[in-house]
């Protein structure tokens, strides 16, 4: 009994009653004629997608800057660079690495001036990460029918000039990181290794980096800025490392994301964007102040898992697509919790 | 002279929000080409339309609370009166009061849940309320896209989806369609007043006024002044915020009453999220801080906010010849404006904080 309450007490309850939830549905699937190998790879496919914007969440946590409800910001570099290696047009693997080499710049420089702004508003930087994420795609919006983009299968057929709002990446570098080494096993069963590589080495590199001196001065700004700073520790410099990672890593993300789905989705499309991957390392454990690599795995697999059974099940079930809505409770009232958790100390 | 000049910088950057946008608006008025009557009815028909909305945010501002995001709850009840009104066809003035009925209960228990939720998230509450408005939008959805015409009795065939249960996308308010704008007509130099809307208004500021010279008043701003302090001299801080919270969104919903007669049209998912959003940016570019607005602001807000998302469309495309870079230029702007005034209320905030901090250690405060 002990055991149980000491697992319940580690794990917290939510993080559990998903748990359960999306156990019950792969049991209730084959009932009501969903596919379980069908949903199962589904799920892989989706947690390969969304990963590394969910471990891109990990940095800006550590130091203290809260979840980075900006995301979007990288994102926008990645969509950048997605968008400049189509209109060179350079295909497969090398249209990746094209499309992340003009990414990672942009995103070191836009998260250079994110880390700065949100150094001078100590305190309340996620509600400032939010309506900066929200202006900078509104931005985005103009400047995406303004530059110069030409390439005839990017822009709108009649006016010639500005992008569409959904780009096929088709032909350019579909699937090109997933097809790494990726299997089929049966008709149904798709295995995207690739891209699970790919997320396995940036979780490396993620775990090294915070073992290294830069790494531990980042945590020990987190959890104690007045004993980083007795130390010694810039606090300032450290933040903004961690912002700068986070924004990089949040390019990279979505790079990975449209190789997989196989569409650049412009315009308003990455608006929403970091509410899932907050609501994801969340629902894996982490809290406001607290985050690691595991928290991001576990909570991926959990929250696309929901999110890719609930339509199939429950409309099987009960003939009427809840999805949505199951969706947006779900991962707000995630956020919710852990923005209204008060800190117990553990004696 | 130097004297002179710091107190005209402090002005400019008071009030930098304001003073850009009568820039930005006296710039693009000429381009828009619309005329000077067209625009002064436009503005008075949208401060009728939204001045209540943006009223109710002052009193969560005056406890220290920040913007209360959370006023889309009082919103959504006061659609969820109006939904009821329209099926049971009950039309004209008495419809909204029976709405207003309906909805404040439904208003006061949704105000005091996210009370005690933002009670719980102290020092972050514009974001708690900003993330329960996205959450109450799911339960929303949940209730009216899926509880409306399964548990709840809807009796008009018209308002129901074709499946049998579930609010349409747009519900048609046209029995209240400007029922207290046309209460009392009157029109100067072919421009229509609502003067009723406007009595309204100007009611609920005087109670504004009022409540703030009240004891409760007092509380609440000695809460939104220090927490601590206020509880050693015995206020009790929670219930006060509670309080702040309730009126907010009781107050939010009559609102969105007030708004959605104007209109004639709800968008039953969206127009909530909506007055959420514009409420807040008319508020700020009004000049007003997160923690400090007052009742001009508000009238300013509006008039200055609601302008430019009359004229900018127009303007971007005599400019540049596409409406839709306007358009994309307005969402822009109102986001842009909650984001810098956001920005620059936490980084004055912070210079305080390092002053006296400074202060502290003995070094003279510049």
């Amino acid at each position: 009994m002990n055991r149980v309450r000491e697992f319940i007490e580690h794990a917290g309850w939510p993080r559990i009653i998903i748990g359960l939830f999306l156990l019950s549905l792969f049991i209730i699937a084959p009932f009501v004629g969903v596919r379980v190998d069908v949903s199962i790879s589904d799920t892989l496919v989706r947690f390969g997608m969304n990963g590394v914007m969910v471990l891109a969440m990990v940095p800006m946590v550590i130091s203290g800057c809260g979840l980075n409800f900006g995301l979007p910001l990288g994102i926008i570099a990645g969509l950048l660079g997605a968008v400049t290696s189509i209109e060179i047009g350079v295909k497969g693997i090398p249209g990746v690495l094209t499309a992340m080499a003009v990414a990672i710049p942009i995103a070191v420089v836009l998260g250079w001036g994110y880390g700065l702004l949100l150094n001078r508003v100590k305190g309340s930087e996620m509600m400032i990460a939010t309506y900066v994420g929200f202006s900078s795609v509104a931005f985005m919006c103009i400047m995406w029918l303004v530059l110069p983009f030409r390439s005839p299968n990017m822009v709108w057929g009649y006016a010639g000039k500005g992008l569409r709002t959904t780009i096929a990446v088709e032909g350019y570098w579909h699937q090109a990181i997933s097809d790494i080494g990726s299997f089929q096993i049966g008709e149904f069963f798709y295995v995207p290794t690739g891209m699970f590589l790919f997320f396995a080495l940036l979780c490396t590199f993620m775990w090294f980096f915070m073992r290294t001196r830069t790494g531990t001065a980042m945590a020990t700004v987190g959890s104690n800025p007045e004993y980083a700073r007795a130390s010694g520790v810039n606090i300032d410099r450290m933040r903004t490392t961690s912002v700068i990672l986070s924004t990089v890593l949040g390019a990279i993300g979505i790079i990975v994301y449209e190789q997989s789905f196989g569409f650049i989705q412009l315009y308003m499309g990455p608006f929403y964007m970091a509410f899932p991957a907050v609501s994801a390392v969340l629902i894996g454990g982490a809290s406001v102040h607290k985050a690691t690599i595991v928290n991001v795995i576990v909570g991926t697999i959990l929250f696309q898992g929901i999110l890719t059974m609930t339509p199939s099940v429950i409309n099987s079930m009960i003939q009427t697509d809840m999805s949505e809505v199951i969706r947006i409770i779900v991962s707000n009232g995630m956020i919710l919790y852990a923005l209204t958790r008060v800190l117990k100390v553990k004696l | 002279m130097n004297r002179k000049y710091d107190y005209f910088k402090h002005l400019l950057v008071q009030n930098a929000v304001p003073i850009v946008f009568l820039a930005v608006s006296a710039f693009a008025i000429p381009i828009s080409q619309f005329s000077g009557t067209y625009l002064v009815q436009e503005m008075l028909v949208r401060l009728s339309r939204n001045s209540f909305l943006v009223l109710s945010l002052l009193i969560p501002i005056l406890a220290g609370m920040g913007l209360n995001f959370g006023m889309v709850l009082g919103a959504m009840a006061g659609q969820i009166g109006l939904i009821f009104i329209t099926d049971w066809n009950i039309v004209g003035v008495h419809g909204m009061l029976l709405a207003a009925i309906i909805s404040t209960p439904l208003a006061i228990l949704l105000g005091w849940m996210c009370g005690l939720i933002l009670n719980r998230a102290k020092g972050r509450e514009m974001v708690t309320s900003f993330i329960l408005g996205f959450f109450m939008n799911g339960v929303y959805q949940l209730v009216v896209l899926y509880g409306f015409g399964s548990v709840v009795p809807v009796t008009n065939p018209k308002m129901v989806l074709s499946r049998g249960f579930g609010i349409r996308n747009v519900t048609n308010l046209e029995g209240i369609r400007k029922c207290l704008d046309n209460l009392l007509p009157v029109s100067v130099a072919g421009v229509d007043i609502p003067v009723a809307t406007f009595l309204v208004i100007a009611f609920f500021c005087l109670f504004v006024v009022w409540f703030r010279k009240t004891k409760l008043g007092q509380d609440m701003r000695a809460v939104g002044q220090d927490m601590d302090v206020a509880r050693d001299a015995g206020i009790p801080v929670e219930r006060t915020r509670l309080i702040s919270i309730i009126i907010s969104t009781v107050l939010a919903c009559y609102g969105q009453i007030i708004f959605l007669q104007n209109i004639g049209t709800m968008n039953t998912y969206n127009s909530h999220e909506q007055a959420g959003m514009f409420a807040i940016a008319s508020l700020l570019v009004g000049g007003a801080s997160v923690s400090r607005a007052s009742i001009f602001n508000v009238f300013l807000g509006v008039v200055l906010f609601h302008l430019m998302l009359v004229v900018s469309p127009m303007a971007g495309k005599y400019l540049i010849g596409e409406a839709q870079l306007g358009e994309y230029f307005r969402v822009f702007v109102s986001y842009g404006i909650i984001s810098l005034a956001l920005v620059l209320h936490a980084w004055r905030r912070q210079k305080e904080k390092d002053r006296a901090r400074r202060s502290l250690r003995g070094i003279q405060a510049e």
